[in-house]
């Protein structure tokens, strides 16, 4: 098919599901159409060219966003009879359309008065790709030229987690989080995560070792790893760990404190902070992402399982 | 360099409808959701923008790349927070309307402090 019409096709298709989104009256259509516009956006990423964020957008913007908000719309269903909303005024729907065309007619202007010629940092990249031993330009900038960017996310990571966990009311604090799954351990959801989980978690690593050299990388393994985890605790073959439990707080914070550890002991040799030395800069960047891997997988389940609401 | 301006106008829609969404919606997981499409919308901006810059026999410039990645990760983060903060308000309050009125009736009489089951 001429790529021309297949990209305005998809282009079509992913604001016709945009809207969907923002217009049905119904949440839970929303939800689902949202997981569908997320995987048709990760299709744009693909077409322009950018893999690692077509995977990352696939794994969590759609799936793993999916997950927590289907989660959420359920629990408002069963927890909180709300009257349903009067609709909104025509006079803020007015003020509204008017403010979103403005920022749609800016952006469409900066859009088509985008000079002949494109800022580009791609050249830079692809120099210095030799010294740190990576194939993949981006996995590259994420754990090598703008590695500070990476270690504060992790760092807004647990932070966000804090910010759920100190959620719980008093009696639960520091107990498990989310309600105990009651899956019929025969039945077929469970069959399928123990089929599904070995294979998956095999998957899981393998994106995260060859992100080296090809698309793939920490982020979009850990996601997978984290989405197996999430599967047996659906199936009921595993609980949420409690939030006390040491490891699990070990585990959550490898990630920063490894990339700090090494940020400052190449402070300390005179190379400046994570600056890495040539001969070492291949085995150094696999070290902090193994852990940041392992973090960023705990993480994800973790937030996804919320505020704790049991004693364990 | 890459023609892109059809994917800028797509992604500009995109933010304005999720603009439009965040501001009428009346229930608060609705707008999380409209926040979700003004992400994805400018993410692709960020998109377009490393698309145009392709050079050094790369696809797309690696540095906005990486930049969207982690702002998809921190995206998530946020978005779990504010369902957390959303599924505590429905337990405290017995609502989650954000208009005055709807809300009043849910959150009269005491509120259940410790939010136990």
């Amino acid at each position: 098919m001429n790529p021309v019409v297949l990209d305005l096709g998809i282009a079509l298709l992913v604001v016709a599901i945009a809207a969907f989104v923002i217009f049905t009256r119904d949440a839970y259509a929303a939800v689902v159409a949202f997981v569908a516009y997320g995987l048709l956006v990760s299709l744009r990423w693909v077409m322009l060219h950018a893999v690692d964020v077509a995977m990352t957008e696939a794994a969590i913007g759609s799936g793993l966003t999916g997950v927590l908000l289907l989660g959420t719309a359920a629990r408002l269903r069963d927890e909180c009879a709300d009257a349903p909303t009067a609709r909104t005024g025509t006079g803020l729907r007015v003020v509204a359309g008017i403010v979103a065309l403005t920022v749609t007619g800016l952006l469409v202007a900066a859009v088509v008065g985008f000079g002949e010629t494109a800022p580009t940092l791609a050249p830079q990249a692809a120099a210095a790709l030799p010294a740190t031993g990576l194939g993949n330009p981006v996995t590259a900038v994420l754990i090598a030229y703008r590695a500070t960017d990476t270690l504060l996310e992790k760092v807004v990571l647990v932070l966000a987690l804090l910010g759920i966990w100190s959620l719980a009311a008093d009696d639960a604090w520091g107990g498990r989080p989310g309600r105990k799954q009651r899956a019929d351990p025969d039945g077929g959801l469970a069959y399928f995560a123990r089929r599904l989980v070995p294979v998956g978690v095999l998957v899981g690593l393998y994106v995260f070792w060859v992100g080296a050299n090809h698309p793939g990388g920490a982020f979009q393994g850990a996601t997978i790893l984290a989405a197996m985890w999430l599967l047996a605790m659906m199936a009921g073959l595993a609980d949420v760990p409690s939030i006390r439990e040491v490891r699990v707080r070990a585990v959550l914070v490898a990630g920063a404190a490894v990339f700090l550890a090494v940020g400052l002991a190449l402070l300390g040799l005179g190379d400046g902070f994570l600056a890495y030395p040539a001969a070492f800069a291949k085995a150094l960047i696999i070290g902090i992402e193994v852990a940041m891997t392992a973090t960023v997988a705990v993480t994800l389940v973790l937030l996804i399982a919320g505020t704790p609401e049991r004693r364990g | 360099m890459p023609d892109t301006t059809q994917f800028g106008i797509a992604s500009a829609v995109l933010i304005g409808l999720g603009i439009y969404g965040l501001i009428v919606s009346p229930q608060p997981l609705r707008k999380l959701l409209a926040l979700n499409v003004i992400g994805t919308g400018a993410f692709l901006l960020f998109g377009i923008v490393a698309r145009r810059g392709a050079a050094a026999g790369f696809g797309a410039d690696p540095v906005p790349q990486a930049l969207v990645i982690t702002g998809i990760v921190v995206a998530f983060a946020a978005t779990a927070l504010a369902a957390a903060v959303l599924l505590r308000l429905a337990r405290v309050a017995g609502t989650t309307a954000l208009d005055r009125e709807a809300g009043a009736e849910g959150s009269t009489g005491d509120v259940d402090e410790t939010g136990a089951r």
